[in-house]
């Protein structure tokens, strides 16, 4: 088979898909097609690229030239342009906001360039549904060095020696939970691959099983030599319907090469995994839950001790990673605990995965290594803040975490610092928040979540989140009062001292961080009545500028329309007006205005 | 409802409790709700007792035990979709159709029901029907895409 002359790796993820990546892929192959280079010219679907915001996009292999923002319209020009006459579209790359001149290479590009890829190693390289692509890629070089020249104990002390602690958000270090699930009683063992990611806003365990999924599949049958186990389930949420399938496909595969199953790789080691879809539960991701989930029980936290490794799945010593720990593995294997341990801090090693989003350009999935500073991911990987506004917080931590303020961006990225600063790593979701984000909304946010998603059976967790939630509503609707704020901190330490499981003990989070970095803006909801950042709505006040609405939108009529409550009256060519005794405060006039004459006071 | 068909769905799984969710996930995929006598017929082919499986099923969001609509709405309230105006988006859906989040309209066309984050932030906010994803929705946006299903 000769090589291809090029490859055009397009975006696969969800987020590229939804983006209609695939009406690019069929256009691309058409037009391909027209031009007689069907011989010399591939197109591929990988997973993620990571560069969401950017989507649907595709990169040229193996210059490395990057396309972004896609359209079917274009691909007859660009394939005529650029694959034909070998002059590359500038019009089609990637513009950086400050500058205006294209940059032609993906990894000149200022959001590729801090990345380390070790989990995402393979990302927007692959097709993901083929396994001979992974295996191209040194894929299972590491299980076919463990079986053939490693002992378990080995495998373990080159784990423990990386450095590696779990990315799932705790944070404990893998090499030790190896050993002590080795070292359990028992002859039947299992492994679990936790994929039920439910933090709000953190997207790559999804992302790597789209992607890569047999990087996951050959760290867990690393792990099961090492921990002895013959059985493993992975654990998914049922919100990731593209991810299922990949992983079903890639246990197909592995099975059928005789990577997973009886007599791995012609040695005397067994080990096959099953999937398990999660039915829509949060408090399944906590380990003991999702054990119950798995047995077909409620999914009910437990209280620890006995830890998993040494009673877990039908009572039977069971070690719980996440995705991308797992995902972690095959490359420390390949690549030496030294190698490893050299990326990172003193007490964080190698990199974390993040998914960049809100209010922020470059929102995509990033690999960083451990002790980047906040400011470094913000505003260099991320490229900063849209339309001028000015940085708020950086939310870490999802549901479990807090919130940042802009004084401490220089802070580096490792599970202490983040601890310290009232946060937490957690599974690496980072929402950046801007001027126009109310804290205070936000903090209520997150408790409206964990107030849903508490599974009811301790009571300071599902008494104590829905009383916290209850007050911090009423602050955002201005009833609130300065005894309030003593109250919500002094609750939120008890819920935080005394639930059961790590969903309740670290609900607080949001509110207390909030309130220690942001007490302004309690104080403006509690003392003025006033939400600063005008999201609290009950609080706001909504007219119409009378002035532009006449003479820009000329009485356009768009807010009269779609008032729910028929309070605003008003003609063509007049402007209109909000019967303030009739305005309920949904906020969709001011949504609607393309004029921006609905302002608020 | 045929009973055929859930005999059909039991005998795909392991007839051991701990197939229970997996089995009620498909009842639930092929009814798009879980019939009484479905999960009379399952408890009594696993052997155990019909309370079990109703605690799973008002624990679990995937299940329900009334009849879901033929078009299932969700609107994503993850972080980002917050932060981007998600919640408005909702309310509207929820004037438009008449219906409240995590209930389905009389005429069983439409449920509607907030889900936290899909996972592609980057769109935000999203909105799915079935399998459709929606991304950077607005108030505007929103009637001409649920036209599409009426």
């Amino acid at each position: 088979m000769r090589p291809f002359r090029a490859n055009l790796m397009i975006c696969g993820g969800t987020a590229c898909v939804s983006n209609r990546s695939f009406d690019i892929k069929k256009a691309l192959e058409k037009e391909i097609e027209k031009q007689g280079l069907d011989d010399e010219i591939q197109v591929v679907t990988t997973g993620c690229n990571g560069f969401c915001a950017a989507g649907p996009l595709m990169v040229v292999q193996p210059e490395g030239i990057f396309y972004g923002h896609l359209m079917e319209k274009d691909i007859p020009f660009l394939v005529e342009e650029h694959f034909l006459k070998g002059r590359p579209v500038k019009n089609l790359m990637y513009v950086p906001p400050e500058t205006e001149v294209p940059i032609p290479k993906m990894n000149d590009i200022d959001f590729f360039k801090g990345q380390i890829l070790i989990a995402l190693r393979n990302r927007g390289l692959i097709d993901p549904e083929k396994i001979d692509e992974y295996i191209g890629r040194e894929g299972y070089y590491g299980l076919l060095k463990v079986l053939t020249s490693m002992t378990p104990d080995e495998v373990i002390k080159e784990i423990k020696d990386s450095g590696l602690r779990g990315r799932g958000g705790a944070g404990f270090p893998t090499g030790v939970k190896w050993e002590l699930t080795r070292a359990a009683d028992g002859d039947l063992k299992y492994i679990v691959c936790n994929a039920d990611e439910g933090d709000p806003g953190a997207f790559m365990d999804r992302s790597i099983i789209e992607s890569d999924p047999h990087s996951v599949l050959e760290g867990m049958v690393i792990g099961a030599y090492a921990m002895g186990a013959s059985q493993g389930y992975i654990y998914i949420r049922n919100e990731y319907p593209l991810a299922l399938q990949r992983l079903l496909i890639a246990i197909d595969q592995a099975r059928d090469y005789g990577l997973i199953g009886e007599n791995i790789l012609g040695s005397n080691f067994s080990f096959d995994i099953n999937v398990t879809r999660g039915a829509g539960a949060f408090v399944c991701g906590e380990e003991t839950a999702l054990i119950s989930s798995i047995e077909g029980k409620l999914g009910n936290p437990k209280p620890r001790p006995p830890y998993p490794t040494t009673s877990g799945l039908w009572g039977k010593p069971t070690n719980i990673n996440n995705v991308e720990t797992w995902a972690n593995i095959p490359v420390i294997i390949n690549r030496g605990a030294n190698w490893y341990s050299e990326i990172g801090t003193e007490t964080s090693k190698g990199t974390k995965v993040f998914s960049l989003v809100g209010k922020i350009n470059n929102t995509g999935l990033v690999e960083v290594p451990m002790g980047i500073t906040l400011n470094d991911i913000v505003n260099k990987i991320g490229g900063g803040i849209p339309d001028g506004k000015k940085f708020k917080a950086i939310q870490t931590g999802g549901p479990s975490g807090g919130c940042i303020p802009a004084e401490k961006l220089d802070l580096p990225v490792d599970y202490e610092s983040l601890a310290k600063a009232g946060s937490m790593m957690g599974s690496g979701g980072m929402v950046v928040m801007d001027e126009t984000t109310c804290m205070v909304d936000v903090a209520r946010y997150f408790l409206t979540f964990t107030k849903d998603e508490s599974c009811g059976k301790c009571t300071p967790c599902r008494e104590g989140i829905a009383q916290l939630h209850r007050i911090l509503t009423k602050i955002t609707e201005g009833e609130g009062t300065m005894e309030d704020l003593e109250l919500l901190e002094n609750l939120a330490n008890v819920i935080k001292d005394t639930s059961l499981c790590g969903l309740g003990k670290s609900a607080p989070n949001p509110v207390l961080t909030t309130m220690r970095y942001f007490k302004d803006e309690y104080l403006a909801h509690i003392t003025d009545k006033k939400c600063p950042a005008r999201v609290c709505r009950q609080l706001n006040t909504y007219v119409i500028n009378a002035e532009i609405c006449a003479s820009k939108g000329h009485g356009c009529g768009v807010c009269r329309r779609e008032c729910p409550e028929q309070a605003i009256s008003g003609e063509k060519n007049i402007s209109h007006i909000i019967d303030q005794e009739k305005c309920v405060k949904c906020g969709v006039c001011f949504d609607v205005c393309k004029f921006n004459a609905v302002t608020i006071e | 409802m045929e009973k055929q068909k859930v005999e059909q769905i039991i005998a795909k799984h392991k007839s051991e409790p701990s197939a229970l969710i997996a089995i009620l996930q498909d009842v639930q995929e092929e009814y798009r709700y879980l019939p009484e006598e479905a999960m009379a017929i399952v408890v009594d082919r696993l052997n155990i007792p019909l309370s079990r499986a109703y605690s799973l099923a008002t624990f679990f969001t995937a299940f329900s035990l009334k009849p879901r609509g033929r078009h299932s709405i969700k609107v994503c309230m993850g972080t980002a979709c917050h932060v981007r105006g998600s919640g408005m988006i909702l309310e509207k859906i929820e004037r438009d159709l008449n219906v409240k989040r995590g209930e389905t309209t009389d005429d069983l066309k439409f449920s509607l029901d907030e889900v936290y984050c899909l996972g592609c932030c980057g769109l935000a906010p999203v909105v799915t029907i079935d399998e459709d994803l929606y991304g950077q929705v607005t108030l505007v946006k929103m009637p001409k895409i649920l036209q599409k299903y009426s």
